[in-house]
């Protein structure tokens, strides 16, 4: 029997399957928009408290490691697998450090009181409740997310390595890369919603 | 037509054999036939709750049911019968099995998330299996509304978590079937000359892709706020439980179309070739399904009037409500239309097809009687509502389940079932269900509200003959399934086209071989063109 037509199918899917994750972001911001648009002005005191250092700098570390997914696209097409590899190692590394920051910012907040239930919330005017719920919900859905996204960008590492994934057979790294792309473009949401609305 | 070993002596991939060549398959049919098992049983578990909840109601006062296991069975039987068995039901099974044959393709484009999704669907079934053992099973209702669903002691989190799982499967089967019929249709065949069930099917997948996400994160949020307590719906911390209502409908209100659209599809395929006669409106039902696909996204607050929205609001989505009937009605049209002057066969499926349409009438008329603004504030949340629905999803979607399980069982297993006793069981279905539906329309009015496992003595004579309707139809469920599986002991065995069909699953043998289709398929350009089926009939008529 003949196989299958073509492979665009599997691009099809993914886009698809991308189509699903930012409808599922989708409704936390429709959360975000209405309950912004009650309280506008408790968001604007949220966001204050919020370390824009550490927002500005994820940012800049997703756009780069957005561009060395892409440039190791380009360079599995090109036939140059160590460039390929590389840019892959440093995309990873940047979602590693993405992570970590993640960690200490999170972990600043939970110090100075700010979590879910905590009793400065429970005390505190109930609209900032409701900012820094969003704030948890939205950046951990997002970082598990990334963590998705480095388990495929290291599966699609390891299919390079072994040359699995060749220039005629690219469609994994490049659904991979998709993935990537659309958590980063996520990211490019959450941070002006969170980090920028003053 | 030649002969072909079927796709049950060939295993796909030929590796495997035994159990495994069904646990790990790859084949479309297989995969098909293993949804059917499963959602064949979690149906008639379903079925038997259903039955324990009119018994507990068929008398007043306590009688088989305390109030807390009454919840638990009616939350259980809505999750089992919404998730497991009429979500899957049409497109994981029939559409699973039928799809790529009906467009000629020997698979769906990929096989492997295809096995995926039937892991998943079972997982979901195991994890809201397990919740019943463990602190109970929700009592929340199908819908979990906050805060009870936060709030209660039972398990909410196993059971949401089932619901996110199966979520995840019906998802990629939409995804699935949407790549399918993009990529893997015969080049020969265009947009308007694929059958209605797959049109049918391909509406369906964009809805399962456009919604399923967001119920997806609604039951990620009720997991949330039970573990970390975040308060995003607890008007104490600033939130609004009415939000969650909106973000749940606005999946479960097109769900209510991922159910129904298939079921339409099915009988869109079996009236033409009952009728002998090309479908009415070929175009119109493919347009009617696309327009119930967006129109259906768009009405979801109507489950809400009485929650506290403007009236802006409410009467915007009761406009809207009443938009998506036009296309609805505009099948039903179009079906009792390919019936006029036609060449009537009466079988089985045509007989199910035609309590579908009336069923299903009754369920869309009082669906107006609900989207009206001003009588849904009367009947909000009483029996009205639970007659309507279920005239809807069960008169409907289950129906049409029953009709597809008759039209297609000979193509499937290659048997034909008896048919008398078939007839037997369909009115007894048919008869139980009005018998057991329509005290409940009346009870609605009279003000009897849903989810109460007692009610007032001027009910119990409408309960009592709701209790007795529910009998009769568990009794012809069990002697239809009974005549279906039956059909294994008997020697007939069913030729490649039993019925005269046209779609192109009738041109291969029953049951299908491993890759549907010995030679490339021919297709017709009119996908419903009965002039050869007739020909041949004459011809036959003329030899004897």
């Amino acid at each position: 029997m003949p196989g299958k037509p073509d492979q665009t199918g599997n691009k099809l899917g993914m886009w698809l399957f991308l189509y699903t994750e930012i409808i599922l972001f989708g409704a936390l911001f429709v959360l975000y928009a209405v309950y912004f648009s009650w309280y506008t002005q408790d968001f604007i005191l949220g966001a204050k408290v919020l370390d824009l250092g550490f927002g500005v700098i994820n940012t800049i570390i997703l756009l780069v490691s957005s561009f060395l997914v892409a440039a190791s696209i380009t360079a599995v097409q090109k036939n140059q697998r160590n460039i390929a590899l590389a840019a892959l190692a440093g995309a990873l590394v940047c979602g590693a450090v993405f992570l970590v920051n993640k960690y200490f910012e999170w972990g600043h907040k939970i110090e100075t009181g700010i979590y879910p239930g905590s009793e400065k919330l429970l005390d505190g005017p109930a609209p900032q409740n409701l900012f820094f719920g969003l704030y948890y919900v939205v950046t951990g859905l997002h970082g598990i997310h990334i963590v998705i996204g480095m388990v495929l960008l290291a599966v699609s590492f390891g299919l390079v390595f072994c040359r699995k994934i060749t220039a005629a057979n690219d469609a994994v790294l490049d659904n991979c890369g998709l993935y990537w792309h659309l958590v980063d473009l996520i990211w490019i949401f959450i941070f002006p919603l969170f980090y920028l609305v003053v | 037509m030649e002969t072909a070993a079927s796709f049950y002596e060939t295993p796909e991939p030929a590796r495997f054999t035994g159990v495994w060549s069904w646990l790990l398959t790859l084949d479309h049919k297989r995969i098909g036939l293993m949804y059917l098992y499963a959602v064949l049983f979690w149906f008639l578990l379903a079925v038997l709750l259903g039955g324990l909840l009119r018994l507990e109601l068929m008398f007043p006062g306590e009688t088989v049911l305390s109030s807390q296991l009454y919840n638990s069975a009616f939350t259980l039987h809505g999750v089992i019968m919404i998730f497991l068995f009429i979500i899957p039901a049409l497109p994981a099974v029939f559409g699973n099995f039928f799809l790529p044959i009906h467009i000629g393709a020997h698979d769906v484009y990929f096989p492997k998330l295809n096995l995926l999704s039937w892991y998943l669907y079972m997982a979901g079934g195991a994890i809201a299996v397990f919740s019943l053992f463990s602190d109970g099973f929700a009592d929340t209702g199908w819908t979990f509304y906050v805060p009870f669903s936060i709030s209660t002691n039972t398990n909410v989190s196993t059971t949401v978590f089932a619901a996110f799982v199966l979520g995840f499967s019906s998802m990629l089967t939409g995804l699935n079937f949407i790549t399918t019929v993009h990529k893997m249709r015969d080049r020969a065949m265009g947009w308007l000359q694929i059958p209605l069930f797959t049109w049918s099917l391909y509406a369906t997948a964009w809805v399962q892709l456009l919604a399923t996400p967001v119920v997806t994160i609604t039951l990620v949020l009720v997991m949330i706020e039970r573990f970390f307590n975040v308060g995003l719906f607890d008007p104490a911390r600033g939130g609004d439980p009415v939000l969650y209502q909106h973000l749940f409908w606005m999946y479960s209100h097109p769900a209510v179309y991922i159910m129904i659209l298939p079921g339409m599809g099915v009988i869109s395929e079996i009236i033409p070739v009952f009728a002998r006669k090309s479908i009415f409106g070929y175009k119109a039902i493919v347009g009617s399904s696309l327009a119930i696909a967006i129109a259906g996204s768009l009405v979801w607050a109507h489950h809400m009037y009485t929650s506290g929205m403007s009236d802006t609001a409410v009467f915007v989505f009761s406009l809207l409500t009443f938009v998506v009937a036009i296309p609805s009605a505009i099948k039903v049209f179009s079906w009792v239309a390919t019936l006029y002057k036609g060449a009537i066969l009466m079988t089985p499926p045509l007989f199910f097809s035609l309590c579908f349409i009336y069923l299903f009438s009754v369920g869309g008329l009082t669906g107006l009687v609900l989207g009206a603004a001003g009588a849904n504030i009367h009947v909000h949340d009483t029996h009205f509502v639970v007659a309507h629905f279920h005239f809807t999803m069960f008169g409907g979607t289950g129906f049409a389940f029953f009709a597809a399980l008759h039209y297609w069982w000979p193509k499937m297993f290659g048997r034909m079932y008896d048919f008398k006793k078939a007839y037997i069981a369909a009115i007894l279905v048919t008869g139980g269900f009005m018998f057991h539906y329509v005290p409940m329309f009346i009870l609605g009015l009279q003000g009897m509200p849903r989810r109460y496992y007692d009610y007032l003595p001027q009910f119990a004579a409408g309960n009592f003959f709701a209790g007795f309707g529910a009998l009769f139809m568990i009794f012809g469920i069990g002697l239809m399934v009974a005549n279906l599986v039956a059909s294994f002991a008997r020697q007939r065995t069913a030729g490649p086209d039993p019925w005269g069909g046209v779609t192109l699953e009738w041109t291969i043998p029953s049951p299908p071989p491993v890759h549907n289709f010995v030679h490339p398929p021919e297709i017709m350009a009119y996908p419903y063109d009965f002039s050869g089926v007739t020909d041949r009939s004459e011809q036959r008529q003329k030899g004897e």
